[in-house]
């Protein structure tokens, strides 16, 4: 289930890259490398053990499957407050910037 | 157990790896090389051309990336934890084995399949690079023909 739910948000990750940010303004291409790195390195561990458990890899318990997909969920979440830690230091539009002078200039006036 | 070790060890040398390529791209002049292409088959443009440095980060990204959060289902499992010696494998010496077996195995995996789909990813963008050049090449010789 974690790697179900990281390919699923590489690939919207990916999509959403090509269609609205050509020029990666909100760096969304650092969400798709971050998500595909993970789908990636987890597809190679479902390979294992699916040789290690054969067809029984594909029929987890009821509690696996929710520990693994609210695990698979903590780390979209994790990714997305990576992206945006990163998105708001690297402040491509300036946004952040430019709220340090309106507040400074607010405090001057006052 | 801490299969995410290997390819993190293997983001690490290619971030020098990419750091050293760039001073040395900065140096010859080759981080700024223009080039004309055709998107479109009918209009060419100037663009600069992507250095290998670059396209040598996205193989760190994928790496430093999947790692990342790899580490986190570790922790997640009570595999990493903040406290010396970092890797709960590594409290007895049969755990630390069967760590570095799945190190040398899964994890040597995980860094080949992610640098084979960085080579890939490569090969295919060179590939597409050379073909808008050449189209960019013909639509220029077209273009002075028609002139002449």
């Amino acid at each position: 289930m974690t790697l179900l739910i990281t390919v699923f948000a590489a690939v919207i990750a990916t999509v959403v890259w090509y269609r609205r940010d050509p020029e990666d303004d909100m760096n969304v291409g650092l969400l798709c490398w971050m998500f595909w790195g993970a789908a990636l390195m987890w597809l190679v561990d479902a390979v294992y053990e699916y040789i290690e458990l054969g067809a029984e890899y594909f029929t987890p318990s009821l509690k696996d499957m929710l520990n693994d997909s609210f695990l698979g969920l903590s780390v979209i979440a994790l990714a997305m407050v990576v992206w945006v830690i990163v998105l708001l230091i690297r402040d491509p539009k300036g946004k952040v910037r430019r709220s340090f002078y309106r507040n400074r200039a607010r405090k001057e006036n006052s | 157990m801490a299969c995410f070790l290997v390819p993190a060890a293997e983001a690490v040398i290619t971030t020098i790896a990419t750091k050293v390529m760039k001073k040395k791209e900065q140096s010859s002049g080759k981080d700024h090389e223009r080039v004309e292409i055709t998107l479109d088959g009918q209009h060419t443009e100037t663009v600069e051309k992507r250095p290998f440095s670059s396209k040598m980060k996205w193989l760190n990204n994928l790496l430093w990336g999947g790692s990342g959060l790899l580490m986190f289902e570790h922790l997640w499992h009570g595999e990493v934890v903040p406290w010396f010696p970092f890797l709960t494998a590594a409290q007895d010496p049969e755990s630390t084995s069967e760590m570095l077996h799945e190190m040398s195995t899964v994890g040597v995996t995980m860094a080949v399949a992610v640098t084979a789909v960085w080579g890939v990813m490569v090969a295919v963008s060179s590939a597409l690079q050379k073909r808008a050049e050449k189209d960019a090449e013909k639509i220029s010789e077209e273009e002075q023909t028609a002139e002449e």
